[in-house]
């Protein structure tokens, strides 16, 4: 056997994934009559959103945007998601839980819960409106055990379910996103990328990010380990007591279930540096929802969680 | 030096691209461990997780921490204590990334295996010392040829419960060179580890001293990786997507698609198929930029001299190494679903970006995966590896599998239940 390297240029790890990422754009683009992009403001999907203009520019995007409001955002991050969406010039469609707690569709245990895993219903519920065939989404396997096992192209039935057991073979570069009326795909670009290579890319791309990314001075309180902003949803309680520390986030979502992480990086430079010192993971660091169970991802996922 | 080493010292000077690979070997030869020992070792096991399978482990009642929880992560899987499908896992050295596909090693689940090896570029193949060369380590090198996977490595594994013995390690060798030799493999690396306790696999440790090859990690810091692999140096650019933005001028008209071998630069001749008509490469866009040329694995957009009717599924290729046109496929085919291949229905084949209407022409043979023995037989099942020809309902324009991997391969999809059924290659 014998190998040609190419002389010329070799691809380093970023143009490889980013080369990846764009073919695999192109092959939602091609395949599917209905995609969306899901896009939170959070630094994975403004990823997505730079590597769809690489995929379709000078072309309009062959699909529209689409935030699942949980109505627990930060400030920043809602602010950043239009003022992105405008620069772009692309049409943003927004789904709220709350909408879906009004209809009664979502209903509450209490008022303080966490509506993270409620963003399952008004996904599908979007999904259902507008006739999706494909949601594109940030996921990575890097993130959790459960989606370390899921594909790029990850079919989805007539209920949102995703059946780990019986997962549609992927082969080659041959994606295959046929479905019936109904069902769905769910399409994750970066799924090979790590949070590392996520930093690396908005550094090489001079992506800008929302400002809680950075770190801040920011009252929080310390809860099962993990270190809780302080706002009018997560109030502090009677017993505890606000400091007032430098911190960052490492992970933006739900207010109610996303910890700070104590940080003094406020450089994309000094992210990547703390990254790949970090000695926790992402969602380890800064998710409450992942550790009631130890398949609480892989659960929620069946249930049609993103 | 070490892995952790490599990567504190910051920013890389030397990206040295991407490298996919898989672990092949039986239930028990320490595949697990050896996962576990490239991530612990390199860093890529972060405390919370250490932690959990820690706690898992003594839920459980074992008294150390069972790494193949780090790599089973469906709940089904933890229930069964087996792998069930295939897991992709990161890490990397600071000057290169790596992924890690990480496939299960029971028979039953062949087709597993076939999924992680179309996207590898490296196996490796492990052997336990005590054991030798199994029926499980030829099914695997079966698969890992047939599935053209560039470089394979040999990791005669559990050196220490042998006592780091040279002989046993020059008999395993020779015995793996005879099966290897038999299954057409002309090319393979040897390396002696113990997973268990880190010999060669990134440090060298002091104990296999008669060793003066590479550790492990060496091996695959070294090998040719993502996108600098090209068996084909044929340009091969199937069309994925047209880009007809509406501009003022009506003027850009680009096909978007992946360079999947071969090179192409501006000014160069180059036909488009099916349509056979000649025209020149005018530009080559990556985003906002222009580049003088690109090469494979690289995802761009082409501009051509000639207005030209193209559309998704189309080709573009140079006139002189075009890929040959054919409307019979002869190939070898993974069945890969629970309902048999059937003879009598209609079934899809997608090959590049193109879908066409296919439908069984023949069986020649079975591939015996124990034996590598051509077997007759009239039933494909699940798991089965045939030798076949499927009739297609128009030509599409192919290569040799074993000359490119990408213009080789296609997928069978049931159009009732748009299950991907089967993966074949091209003979």
């Amino acid at each position: 056997m014998t190998f040609a390297i190419m002389g010329q240029h070799t691809l380093n790890h970023l143009d490889w994934l980013e080369a990846e990422a764009i073919h695999i754009l192109r092959e939602v683009a091609g395949q599917c009559a209905h995609p969306v992009l899901l896009f939170s403001g959070g630094k994975d999907s403004i990823v997505l959103l730079r590597l769809a203009e690489k995929a379709f520019r000078p072309g309009r995007f062959p699909f529209p945007l689409m935030h699942i409001d949980t109505g627990h955002n930060f400030p920043e991050v809602i602010e950043f998601r239009d003022h992105r969406v405008a620069e772009l010039g692309e049409r943003l469609i927004v789904r709220s839980v709350e909408d879906s707690i009004a209809r009664g569709t979502v209903v509450l245990r209490s008022a303080e819960e966490s509506r993270n895993k409620h963003q399952s219903v008004t996904l599908l519920e979007a999904i259902e409106e507008f006739g999706f065939d494909a949601c594109i989404g940030g996921a990575r396997r890097d993130e959790e055990k459960a989606r370390a096992k899921e594909r790029i192209f990850s079919f989805r039935d007539a209920f949102g379910q995703w059946d780990p057991k019986n997962q549609r073979a992927e082969l080659w570069n041959l994606y295959n996103a046929r479905v019936h009326p109904g069902e769905h795909m769910r399409v994750f670009p970066i799924s090979n990328w790590t949070e590392l290579d996520v930093w690396q890319y908005i550094a090489r791309e001079n992506l800008e990010v929302p400002t809680i990314y950075f770190a801040h001075l920011r009252p929080v309180i310390r809860r099962r380990g993990l270190l809780l902003p302080i706002t009018p949803l997560t109030p502090l309680q009677e017993d505890e007591k606000a400091e007032n520390l430098s911190v960052r986030f490492r992970t933006v979502g739900d207010i109610t279930c996303t910890a700070a992480v104590e940080s003094h990086a406020d450089s994309v430079d000094k992210i990547i540096a703390e990254t790949a010192a970090a000695s926790i993971t992402e969602r380890g660091a800064t998710r409450l929802d992942d550790q009631a169970t130890e398949a609480a991802m892989e659960q929620r996922k069946k249930e049609g969680y993103f | 030096m070490g892995a952790a080493e490599l990567f504190d010292q910051g920013a890389p000077a030397l990206d040295n691209g991407l490298l996919r690979f898989m672990t092949c070997g039986s239930v028990d030869d320490g595949k697990s461990t050896l996962i576990g020992r490239l991530l612990y070792d390199s860093k890529a096991i972060l405390a919370d997780t250490l932690h959990a399978i820690a706690k898992t482990s003594r839920k459980r009642g074992l008294s150390a921490v069972d790494l193949s929880l780090l790599t089973d992560g469906l709940v089904a899987e933890r229930e069964q204590g087996i792998t069930i499908d295939v897991a992709y896992r990161y890490f990397s050295t600071g000057t290169r990334k790596y992924i890690i596909a990480d496939a299960p090693g029971h028979e039953q689940y062949t087709r597993n295996m076939v999924t992680a090896a179309s996207t590898a570029d490296l196996a490796i193949i492990l052997v336990d010392a005590r054991k030798g060369v199994l029926p499980q380590t030829r099914r695997h090198s079966a698969i890992a040829r047939l599935l053209g996977i560039p470089q394979l490595v040999v990791a005669v594994n559990k050196m220490d419960l042998v006592g780091y013995d040279e002989d046993v390690f020059a008999r395993l060798r020779a015995d793996y060179l005879d099966c290897a030799h038999r299954l057409g493999i002309d090319d393979v690396s040897f390396v002696p580890i113990s997973a268990l306790e880190g010999d060669m696999i990134v440090e060298r440790g002091e104990r296999l001293g008669w060793y003066r090859g590479p550790t492990l990690l060496e091996i695959l810091e070294a090998a040719p990786g993502a996108g600098t692999v090209a068996c084909d140096e044929r340009f091969r650019f199937p069309v994925q997507y047209v880009c007809r933005p509406q501009q003022s001028d009506g003027s850009f008209r680009g096909y978007m698609g992946r360079i999947e071998s071969g090179s192409v630069a501006v000014g160069d001749r180059v036909e488009i198929l099916p349509a056979g008509l000649v025209t020149h490469i005018k530009d080559i866009r990556l985003y906002g930029r222009s580049l003088p040329s690109a090469v494979a694995g690289q995802s761009v957009t082409l501009l051509v001299e000639d207005e030209i009717d193209v559309s998704r599924g189309d080709m573009i290729v140079k006139p002189d190494e075009r890929p040959l046109s054919s409307a019979l496929l002869k190939a070898d085919l993974c069945w890969l679903s629970g309902s048999p291949l059937d003879p009598m229905r209609r079934y899809l084949i997608r090959h590049t970006t193109r879908e066409v209407p296919a439908r069984l022409a023949g069986i020649d043979y079975r591939l015996d995966i124990t034996t590598l023995r051509h077997v007759d037989t009239s039933h494909i099942g699940m798991n089965d590896i045939v030798r076949v020809g499927f009739r297609l309902g128009r030509p599409i324009f192919v290569d040799r599998y074993a000359d490119n991997r990408a213009t080789g391969a296609f997928i069978v999809i049931d159009p009732s239940t748009n299950d991907t059924v089967g993966a074949g290659m091209i003979v």
